[in-house]
């Protein structure tokens, strides 16, 4: 099989894998306890209110057909208004979404700026002092849940030294950065602990090896050993983490934007858990599960480029 | 002969290991000179490879490593990092003994010959790319320009370990360090790889150190022999000499227990015993517990390399009775 074939089977992968989702995300909806429309409704839910929102929103037909419609709405984009908003769900999550985005990738960048170089340090210097104090430094980081990280985070930079702000998102690029700094730095510590502690395994595993060695017996300079032979090498496991963990850095945003008050998907998810507003439960849960899969077809792809022997 | 190539001066590898240091190579000097073809040959554990890897200073950190290796009168390990990666792989390259662990696998075999040319020579992309291709055709391999852009694993065995020779004589080194290049190949394989590396040495006037357990290799191949037994050299000159004429009572017995050419019905002797726990220093010869010629002083007094002849010495108390019992 050719690495174009490969490719292409591997997109084709996705269809399914989306199709899944979409029916995933709809018996959820509908395992949830209660029923929905008299939550939506509330105090104001009479009998015949109930029944005329059951009608509008296609409830009252067979779940294969509400199924049907779900995914037909889901293909054409439409996805049903927020209750609690009262505008289209896409719009609302178009909002939110690149926050979350914004803040995901500077977690991610923040990590792997500092976990990489460590892990190379700790590596090199395996078991002498530099390695126990980085690996010691990030187990405290891997420890710490995220709400607390990110309430010491606050106390110390926003309110006594007044270097960040204490939530908010700004207007401009420059600002953005500026406000995510600190939930970044939250939500990027114990995936740059992950991170650096697979590397440093992996680099461990390939330093001793055999073509590392024949690679220096060839007179190859030592960053050149270091950086095409070593570290090329131990990247093809830990790319494989980074992809995976996404889905639970994604998981950390939504804690991380609650506690730094940060306007991203992350928080939305939570007040529409509380407002019971379903159609954001439901489009979010979709539009996540779809990133994160996107997030493993990345992930494969970088792979494929690292390591030949995969699609082969 | 004129001034050797490589002189190895009393060489000591120490390994330290969570269960105490074990003396690897313990006072081995032998020379090479240039265009010559030189054997190690001992069982495993007799610290050949150790002593191979430990020429171009290519041991880890866990190794503590004396005595002199000079490569054109330099000691290699005391000059500066800059000048010793200027002579490996581009005037001693190596050859290991598992092509598949070491070629990089994620690397196309192009790049693997290029990275060789770009530390070692001054040309440009497409000449070194002709100079590869040309490595490839040297060393055996057809359609050498498509092979060039492969990875390691759509290689067979046999064409890993000339690809691998192929990067070793990129930059024309004066010197191929060889450890067992054949062990992992079958026979056919092996004999073509042995062949392969002695036209090579002649053609491009090379040396060559080859380390094997095969004696039949070394017969085949090499001009002189150095065997070594418990990371020490017990005897070495020329093949000719060594083989017909053993000095060290090791020697001869390791040729006895091998199968001889023509008398098909022979008994081998084997040699009875292990070879000793190198975790201790041994006071006297090494191999003194598994001798059949044993006296008393070989428990205690360890015996020095000295000449027996030309070009011929070992390091045996009983030189004189070997040699008797041989003849």
């Amino acid at each position: 099989m050719s690495r174009g074939t490969w490719l292409i089977s591997r997109l084709l992968q996705m269809l399914p894998t989306f199709l899944l989702i979409g029916i995933a995300v709809f018996v959820l909806a509908r395992l949830l306890p209660g029923n929905a429309v008299e939550a939506m409704l509330g105090e104001r839910g009479t009998d015949e209110a109930v029944a005329r929102l059951t009608a509008r929103l296609g409830l009252d037909k067979s779940i294969f057909a509400q199924l049907m419609a779900f995914l037909e709405g889901v293909m054409s984009g439409r996805l049903g208004d927020s209750l609690a908003f009262r505008i289209p769900v896409t719009r609302l999550i178009g909002e939110r979404l690149p926050v979350t985005m914004m803040l995901t990738g500077l977690a991610v960048a923040f990590a792997l700026t500092a976990a990489v170089p460590l892990a190379f340090v700790a590596a090199l210097n395996a078991n002498r002092w530099p390695d126990l104090l980085i690996r010691g430094v990030f187990q405290v980081g891997l420890s710490s849940p995220i709400f607390y990280v990110g309430l010491v985070l606050l106390t110390v930079f926003a309110a006594w030294l007044r270097l960040f702000p204490v939530g908010g998102y700004g207007d401009t690029l420059g600002e953005h950065i500026y406000h995510l700094f600190l939930p970044a730095m939250t939500l990027g510590l114990s995936f740059a602990a992950i991170v650096m502690r697979n590397l440093r395994a992996s680099i461990l595993g390939v330093i001793h090896a055999e073509y590392v060695d024949f690679a220096r017996a060839k007179g190859l300079r030592g960053s050149v050993v270091l950086l095409r032979h070593v570290m090329r090498n131990a990247l093809i496991a830990t790319v494989t983490l980074v992809g995976l963990e996404i889905g639970s850095l994604l998981g950390g945003a939504v804690i991380t934007e609650t506690v730094f008050a940060v306007p991203g998907v992350g928080r939305l998810m939570v007040d529409s858990i509380f407002a019971r507003d379903y159609p954001v439960i439901q489009a979010l849960t979709l539009v996540l599960a779809v990133f994160v899969s996107l997030a493993f077809l990345v992930t494969d792809i970088v792979q494929m480029w690292l390591d030949p022997r995969v699609g082969r | 002969m004129s001034a050797p190539l490589l002189e190895v001066d009393g060489l000591h590898v120490t390994f330290s290991t969570p269960r105490g240091p074990v003396h690897a190579v313990d006072g081995v000097s032998f020379s090479v000179g240039a265009g010559e073809v030189l054997g190690i040959v001992g069982e495993s554990g007799s610290g050949k490879s150790v002593t191979l890897r430990a020429i171009p200073r290519l041991l880890h950190a866990n190794a503590a490593v004396s005595g002199q290796v000079r490569w054109r009168g330099a000691d290699l390990h005391a000059m500066p990092a800059e000048q010793l990666r200027k002579i490996r792989g581009g005037q001693i390259a190596v050859v290991f003994q598992e092509p598949m662990s070491a070629l990089n696998p994620v690397l196309p075999i192009g790049l693997q010959i290029d990275e060789v040319l770009t530390a070692h020579t001054t040309l440009d992309t497409p000449a070194r790319r002709k100079r590869a291709t040309e490595l490839l055709g040297l060393v055996g391999i057809a359609s050498a320009a498509t092979r060039l852009g492969q990875f390691p694993h759509e290689f067979s065995g046999g064409m890993r370990q000339r690809a691998m020779i192929a990067i070793s004589l990129a930059a024309a080194p004066a010197l191929l360090l060889a450890d067992e290049p054949t062990t992992a190949l079958d026979v056919t394989i092996q004999d073509q790889i042995l062949k392969l590396l002695l036209r090579l040495v002649a053609e491009l006037d090379m040396a060559l150190v080859l380390v094997t357990h095969d004696l039949g290799v070394i017969a085949e191949t090499c001009d002189r022999v150095a065997v070594m037994y418990a990371g020490r050299l017990c005897e070495t000159g020329s093949v000719h000499d060594v083989f017909l004429r053993p000095r060290h009572a090791y020697t001869s017995a390791l040729l006895r227990s091998m199968p001889g050419e023509g008398a098909a019905r022979s008994m081998l002797v084997p040699i009875p015993g292990q070879p000793p726990r190198v975790d201790r220093q041994i006071p006297g010869c090494a191999f003194a517990p598994r001798c059949t010629f044993v006296e008393d002083r070989c428990a205690t007094e360890r015996p020095r390399l000295t000449p027996q002849g030309e070009g011929h010495a070992a390091a045996c108390h009983a030189a004189a009775r070997v040699a008797e019992a041989a003849s």
